[in-house]
């Protein structure tokens, strides 16, 4: 389970309110082909996002998710479908005539300009006036909470202010569409939490329509409206946070959005009976017979009483981690189960305890 | 056993101090002994025994500008050329080795072993190819001195490509220019107001070097019937060796300035990055 109330809380420093007014867009991407050589890096991938809308693109890496975010900005041509911001077809347009801000996974700022400079050159692209250019930079910076850092070169700043001055600089042109291309990756962890709750809380005050990409599923789940799991060129399942973890589609996603256990077990008319316990089957309908089940470990109940009630099994390891404990459990044939459970149950390796299931839905493939 | 695991391992295989400053001395000797004669000769009044400065101010006497004219017309075909070479390496080589790492990575090995040919054939063998390129060169564009700047276009592309190269490994060039261009930026403004910015290190050492290789050029100019500072100290060599050893030292002089600048702009470049 994705701890969330801890990441909202993550200290952080309030930033004013700002006044950059920016016009959110529509994004569409519809049927995109994107081939290099004989491998198709997009498979006709077809993606909406609504005015406002913060959109997370996750997925492991080489699934394509990049080459879709270079490709809605301008940096790859593609090589079929079409590509809309506010229903205007942009194919056929360079990235600097597509009136986006783009964060970069690698730090960006140019590194013989100041901070100043850099939140600057946008504007200065615009024949914006000095004068505004001035204040709107300024404006910018102090919305990232670095105004006071503006004479400052990059390679005086840390990483993470490195990518703060690159999303005041993506944000100080007042673009339609932000991309943000896994702009948290060089960062260390608790930076990563403090800088991705500030970004979306700066979306959410701008209301600019975003897709992010990254390859964190917990970051994608904290701060995206919506997440669309991509898996080798092709988008397998796009929903909110909850419905991708509850409800995952496919296997893929119910494997890679979260952790999950293959308990082996038999379908029969969307009924999977596995380990002693019944689910229903989550997503299309699939032919009766052996399947692997897909259970959640926070599905999966802990009792360590003696006299407890479920299956007899062994525990393996146990792990402490922070909110929760997740401990490993060895049934009979050698099944391995992963349980999350409350921290004061505390099992040691070797211990006699039961498991049993809540029954929630599941999702399941053919066994092999 | 503690040692090996606290700190690096002494072979003793490195020298120590005073072995360092006696070969660095044998070193400085060796390189100092011909330029001190040098130095020394350009001062001797003939077989007198004596020293003078005559040959120092005779040479930048007006009464002497007649004798001399050929002397300094060599000399400013020789900075005729450096420049024009210098544009060749700005126009063409640099442009490419953009092009080439922005948006064909994948010649890069071709390019850099295409820039390194020059370096691997002798100045004798690449004259015999340049000669009847140059009758065509000539028709085209008539036999001025500076169309030698074609050859040495050629020549200088090693040492240029070099200094380029290493600047370009060292500034994140895809990144900024995408960063410039979801900015705004176009192409011109691109180059100019980001690229060369952070390439400039890496682009004064390619033209700087490619002055002091014009100015010390020879065996091209010769065979080719070109006059440049070299072939023209050649020639009054035969006639005046105290000009001749002036020169000479003046030149050294020169690419021993511009190498100094070189390196200052590649120890500033070094700590306006860390």
């Amino acid at each position: 389970m994705i701890d969330t109330q801890a990441l909202r809380t993550a200290a952080w420093p309030t930033e004013p309110a700002t006044t950059l007014a920016i016009t959110p867009a529509t994004v569409e991407l519809d049927a995109v082909v994107k081939v290099y050589g004989t491998h198709r890096a997009l498979d006709g991938i077809s993606l909406a996002l609504e005015p406002g809308e913060f959109v997370a693109l996750l997925g492991p890496s080489g699934c394509g998710k990049t080459t879709a975010l270079r490709a809605l900005a301008g940096l790859e041509a593609v090589d079929g479908g079409s590509i809309r911001i506010d229903a205007e077809d942009v194919a056929g347009l360079p990235t600097n005539k597509r009136d986006i801000g783009m964060v970069f996974q690698a730090y960006s700022l140019f590194p013989h300009m100041t901070v100043l400079e850099n939140v600057e050159f946008g504007l200065r692209m615009r024949r914006v006036a000095a004068a505004e250019r001035r204040v709107r930079a300024h404006e910018a910076l102090d919305l990232v909470g670095l105004g006071d850092r503006g004479e400052r070169f990059a390679h005086q700043l840390s990483g993470g202010q490195q990518q703060r001055v690159a999303l005041a600089r993506a944000l100080v042109t007042r673009p339609r569409v932000l991309l943000l291309d896994e702009p948290l990756s060089a960062l260390d962890a608790k930076v990563r939490v403090q800088l991705r709750e500030q970004i979306r809380r700066i979306q959410t005050e701008l209301g600019i329509t975003t897709l992010f990409v990254t390859h964190d599923q917990e970051e994608a789940l904290a701060v995206a409206d919506r997440v669309a799991v991509m898996r080798e060129g092709r988008i397998e399942q796009i929903g909110t946070p909850e419905e991708l973890y509850v409800t995952p589609a496919t296997p893929f996603v119910a494997d890679f959005v979260g952790l999950s256990n293959r308990v082996p077990g038999v379908l029969k008319a969307g009924t999977i009976t596995a380990a002693g316990a019944t689910f229903e089957l989550l997503g299309d309908p699939q032919p009766d017979g052996p399947v692997l089940a897909y259970v959640r470990p926070e599905d999966v109940v802990l009792d360590t009483s003696p006299r407890g009630k479920g299956l007899a099994a062994t525990v393996v390891a146990s792990s402490f981690l922070g909110s929760l404990r997740r401990t490993t459990v060895r049934l009979e044939g050698d099944l391995l189960l992963s349980v999350q459970h409350d921290v004061s149950l505390q099992p040691a390796p070797g211990d006699g305890v039961r498991v049993g299931f809540r029954g929630n839905p599941v999702s399941a493939i053919s066994a092999p | 056993m503690n040692r090996r695991l606290t700190g690096p391992v002494r072979l003793g295989l490195a020298p120590s101090p005073v072995t360092r400053v006696a070969i660095l001395g044998v070193v400085a000797i060796v390189f100092a002994i011909p330029l001190l004669s040098l130095l020394e000769f350009s001062f001797r009044d003939g077989l007198s025994g004596g020293y003078t400065l005559a040959h120092w101010t005779g040479l930048f006497d007006p009464e002497n500008a007649r004798p001399y004219r050929t002397l300094f017309q060599s000399i400013g075909n020789s900075f005729l050329l450096a420049g024009v070479t210098v544009g060749i390496v700005l126009v063409v080589l640099l442009p490419t080795m953009l092009l080439v790492h922005i948006s064909f990575p994948r010649l890069r090995r071709v390019l850099e072993f295409i820039c390194i040919i020059p370096i691997t054939v002798p100045a004798i063998v690449l004259v015999v190819g340049l000669a009847p390129v140059y009758s065509i060169v000539v028709q085209v564009f008539g036999g001025s001195v500076w169309t030698l700047a074609f050859a040495y276009g050629i020549l200088v592309l090693p040492y240029a490509y070099r200094a380029i190269q290493a600047n370009l490994d060292g500034v994140p060039v895809v990144t900024l220019v995408e960063a410039a261009r979801s900015l705004g930026a176009g192409w011109p403004t691109v180059v100019a107001r980001v690229l060369l910015p952070n390439l400039r290190r890496g682009v004064l050492a390619a033209a700087f070097i490619t002055i002091a290789v014009v100015l010390g050029e020879f065996t091209i100019a010769s065979l080719l019937n070109r006059r440049n500072l070299q072939t023209a100290l050649l020639q009054i060599s035969t006639s005046d060796g105290y000009v001749a050893a002036i020169l000479a030292l003046l030149s050294l002089a020169f690419a021993f300035v511009l190498l100094l600048i070189i390196g200052r702009i590649g120890s500033a470049g070094n700590r306006s990055n860390s």
